[in-house]
């Protein structure tokens, strides 16, 4: 038998097991806690923030991802002072990079009432679309930083270790080591990566091609440049 | 952004591991594949293959209209020299275009047209010589259903066994030494298990290139499960990284190092005594039989030091659960039984099968070698491993197929490489090739290319004129894996959905009906009572097969609609057998076998001092039919030898450099890729380039027992190249990892 504790979470008592996280035990409970950099397939970080919960007798607010459940915590998952945080935090996502392909934060934006507009004077983390191989594209634009691309390239799937953080603070950017193009890397093109990214910074090269106004048969023809026989 | 059309769930063409994909539609175009992170395989990682390699559907040189030769439709007579497709003459001069007939243009032409060339061809042959004229090569890209269909075609109609498909070429001495051993040729665990695994042994296999996801599950076993992970292979594969040991041996040297280990477990008194007493037989005359299998002996022929052997040995014997997966570096020999068989006895001997976490692992290569093999796609064995000289098997088939007593053939058929070599007259006169491609994927290329101009009439069905489809009078276009229904057996036995996100292009076909039709043409051309073709679906056809073979009994479209099925599955309420042999084998007990040492058939000399050894890559597939049509080919453009520097130094030979690589058989100019992975002594090719077939060179000597090849190992000899011998001297392979 695993050990259980008891805590309350929105004035309803709940008996947990011991080791899950306050999200797992929401979740259990039926609340919807938001998460962004958070995914099933990977360790759970808390960098976005986005899942905080407030606990009873801790100073600061709580990422609900990583904090186990404790005997006796008393936890808000949607006190005031928690949807404020949640807001501003999508505020600030709005207007430093592009959301337009991510969905589901769009979709927190009009639940927390956020404004893109809030911060009219933040810099915007803009940078152009690396096109470098023919499988998939990245364009940093709209990438939050949410770190799952190089959790799964490294040791939550791949073992490949071909991207991570570069640089520090506003200028970071999720890179390759000397900032090489992808087929110099160690990458083994699996795109894991891609199929993590959340915000679509991330996308099969086809898929771009499409969006860039290609036809199917205009992309179908590219890759063809192998020399071909004469047809007998 | 895309808004797809639609999403299908299907089950990847490409290896064994069978992950499941999520095909984007968006105007009958697929823009992106992704898999859902619960999918029971793979848990939503992929490969570069599974995820970005489906663009050979929509290569513009994929063939989606039947075509004839030209001889065919004017009613000429065949002309002579089918080499003229080739525009070169048969001792290999080029043929001036003014001299090639006309006769062998590819016209193109209507279903009908073509479907009734074939059944003239093939009932006028039939009729003319017989069974024994008349092979099939069905296929282990093809699904459940296609294969099915195929072999009861040629079984029913043409009355042969003469039916075999690529695992010949694979895993055959595996399937053989399982079938010997213990009764059964499958992985006896699912890979998932691994990370039950507290050691296991990987030989053979490249599996991080080979099974990509099963790379990962056993990279996960070692770094997060603390397992002990052992490699035996003789090339510094990707895998060796994590691997707590790893043993170099050289190529062809399985025997002696296993039996070495066995030798160590029994002399240290390492063994499962229970589980030799109750579950084995042949104990006694096997440990009589081991006495020469010394570490210090393995080490002489094998270059493993004799320690490493007994610290492997140990662990493997000392493991609580204990497991082997190996690949084609086990079977692809002249000695290809004995050495999956030595691997065997190292189960027996520590007990390490028959629960979960352990076992007897082959790892099978296509998406549905598996399948192909249960679907009785083998000149001995009818679906379900039911031999083909065994009278009640034939009643039983007979039934089924609505055929007069004693009319199905007991004459064990002739195996893929035997198929080949008995073209000529007499022999077998005509071919039909379902999707395989024996001019790439055969030993000995230019011999290999000698028999298929001797036979009478081919028929290639596939979606691309391969190097295969080139020397067939008729081309029926089929439809890829996103443009049919129907089921797929991975590496785990698993049976898992395949379904159509899009329209067959052009006119192309899914392979069953193409099948069903042509058997319809050809049933009523002989006179013969219906054998049974009017399917409206796939699974009535999987439902037919499943029957008779109980080990498919249980699967419906319906039950294995999510996750799949693992077979057996005997009955609409079984819930499927991840782990097998947890009672007994289904042969009884377990059977040890006396081996000796076979050396290789060819080794190195003074003439041809290096051991070539041939292998895949993890941007290409086998032939090259789907990834050199791919985008696949620009992230790895060209084939190269890997050598050893001491080797290379040697023979003045720098990273990149074109060389000749020779062998008794054949000669390739490819680049050199000067590297540590391979061992001093061993040059390693890749054989998906046509353009630089490595089966050129290779042997074409057979195990005794399996027929599989020697792909292994044969001499070359390595000589310095100018970039103008190049087949293409432009291109060049630039990767950081390689």
């Amino acid at each position: 038998m695993t050990e259980t504790v008891n805590l309350t979470i929105d004035g309803q008592e709940v008996s947990a097991e011991q080791g899950k996280t306050l999200l797992e035990v929401a979740r259990e409970m039926g609340k919807n806690i938001p998460t962004i950099c958070f995914h099933d397939a990977t360790t759970a970080n808390a960098l976005c923030r986005i899942c905080v919960v407030e606990v009873e007798g801790q100073r600061v607010l709580q990422p609900a991802c990583i904090v186990k459940a404790g005997a006796g915590m008393k936890v808000q998952t949607r006190s005031e002072k928690v949807i404020r945080a949640r807001r501003t935090i999508l505020e600030m996502l709005a207007s430093t990079m592009d959301l337009s392909e991510a969905a589901e934060i769009q979709q927190m934006m009009i639940e927390y009432g956020a404004s893109s507009e809030r911060f009219p004077d933040a810099e915007r983390r803009e940078s152009e679309v690396k096109d470098d191989n023919p499988m998939y594209i990245r364009d940093y634009s709209k990438c939050l930083l949410c770190w799952r691309c190089v959790q799964v390239c490294a040791e939550d799937a791949q073992y490949t270790f071909a991207i991570n953080f570069d640089g520090r603070g506003f200028e970071t950017q999720i890179g390759t080591f000397f900032d090489k193009a992808i087929p110099q890397t160690s990458c083994v093109m699996c795109g894991q990566c891609v199929g993590v990214c959340p915000t679509g910074a991330l996308k099969p090269k086809r898929e771009f091609l499409l969006e860039q106004g290609m036809s199917p048969s205009e992309i179908s023809v590219m890759n063809t440049g192998r020399k071909q026989r004469k047809p007998r | 952004m895309i808004k797809s059309d639609r999403v299908t769930t299907t089950t990847c063409p490409y290896c064994g591991v069978g992950c499941t994909l999520q095909l984007h539609v968006k105007d009958d175009f697929i823009y992106k594949v992704t898999s859902p992170f619960d999918s029971p395989v793979n848990h939503g990682n992929l490969c570069v293959k599974g995820r970005f390699g489906y663009d050979f559907i929509y290569h513009p040189k994929r063939t989606t209209t039947p075509l004839v030769r030209r001889y065919l439709l004017e009613g000429k007579p065949k002309p002579a020299g089918r080499e003229q497709v080739f525009a070169v003459s048969t001792d290999g001069k080029p043929i001036p275009d003014s001299k090639i007939s006309n006769d062998w243009d590819w016209v193109e032409t209507d279903w009908d047209t073509a479907l009734n060339f074939v059944t003239d061809n093939l009932v006028r042959i039939y009729q003319r010589d017989g069974s024994d004229a008349m092979a099939v090569y069905c296929c282990a890209k093809a699904t459940n259903e296609d294969n099915y269909l195929l072999q009861k075609m040629y079984r029913s109609l043409f009355r042969t066994n003469n039916v075999d498909h690529c695992t010949r070429l694979c895993h055959a001495g595996s399937v053989v030494a399982l079938q010997q051993a213990v009764g059964s040729s499958a992985m006896s665990n699912t890979a998932s298990q691994v990370i039950m695994n507290d050691v296991f042994i990987v030989t053979g296999s490249n599996t991080s290139e080979n099974h990509p996801i099963i790379a990962l599950q056993m990279k996960e076993a070692v770094q997060k499960y603390g397992a002990k992970m052992i490699v035996i292979d003789p090339r510094r594969i990707d895998l060796v990284d994590m691997a707590e040991m790893w043993l170099p041996l050289k190529p062809g040297t399985n025997v002696p190092v296993f039996s070495a280990m066995a030798h160590v477990i029994v002399k240290e008194n390492l063994i499962n005594h229970e589980f030799i007493a109750n579950r084995t037989e042949g104990y006694q005359d096997f440990v009589e039989s081991l006495e020469k299998f010394t570490p210090e002996y393995a080490e002489t022929l094998s270059g493993v030091p004799a320690e490493d052997i007994r610290r492997a040995a140990r662990m493997y014997a000392g493991a609580k659960n204990g497991a082997i997966y190996w690949g084609m570096g086990i079977s692809q020999l002249s000695h290809g039984t004995a050495s999956a068989m030595a691997l065997i006895h190292l189960a027996f001997l520590t007990g390490h099968i028959g629960r979960d976490g352990t076992g007897l692992n082959p790892l099978r290569g296509q998406n549905n070698v598996q399948g192909a093999s249960d679907m009785g796609s083998m000149p001995f064995h009818y679906p379900g491993y039911m031999r083909v000289d065994n009278l009640e098997n034939r009643a039983k088939w007979e039934k089924a197929w609505n055929i007069e007593e004693g009319g199905l053939s007991l004459k064990l058929g002739l195996t893929t490489t035997e198929i080949l070599s008995h073209a000529h007259e007499g022999g077998v006169r005509a071919l039909y090739i379902m999707g395989e491609n024996p001019m790439m994927s055969e030993p000995n290329l230019n011999e290999t290319r000698k028999h298929m101009l001797e036979l009478e009439f081919i028929v290639a069905q596939d979606i691309f004129i391969n190097e295969s489809g080139s020397f067939a009078d008729v081309f029926l276009p089929a439809t890829p894996f996103a443009e049919k229904d129907g089921t797929f057996s991975n590496t785990d036995r698993r049976v898992q959905r395949v379904r159509a996100a899009q329209a067959p292009r052009g006119m192309a076909r899914p392979d069953w009906q193409i099948i069903c039709d042509l058997a319809l043409r050809i049933e009523s051309r002989l006179g013969r009572p219906t054998a049974k073709w009017d399917y409206s679906n796939p699974e009535e056809v999987l439902r037919e097969m499943g029957s008779i073979n109980s080990d498919y009994a249980g699967i419906t479209y319906e039950r294995i609609d999510k996750v799949g099925l693992i077979y057996p599955v005997p009955s609409m309420d079984h819930p499927g057998t991840p782990t097998l042999f947890t009672e007994s084998f289904p042969r009884g007990r377990g059977k040890f076998h006396q081996l000796d040492y076979v050396p290789v058939r060819e080794e190195a000399d003074d003439e041809y001092p290096f051991i070539l050894t041939t292998g895949r890559l993890l941007e290409h597939w086998h032939g090259g039919t789907m990834t050199r049509n791919s985008a696949l080919n620009e992230i790895y453009p060209e084939a190269r030898v890997e050598i050893h520097p001491a080797d290379a130094e040697i023979h003045g030979i720098r990273n990149g450099d074109p060389v000749k690589v020779q062998s008794r058989r054949g000669e390739i100019i490819v680049r050199a890729t000067v590297t540590e992975k391979t061992s001093i002594g061993v040059v390693f090719l890749p054989w998906h380039f046509a353009e630089s077939a490595a089966n050129l060179l290779t042997n074409d000597a057979l195990d005794p027992q399996a027929k599989i090849p020697e792909f292994k190992a044969c001499a070359v000899q390595v000589f310095p190249a100018r970039e103008n011998d190049l087949p293409n001297p432009e291109i060049v392979l630039n990767r950081g990892r390689y």
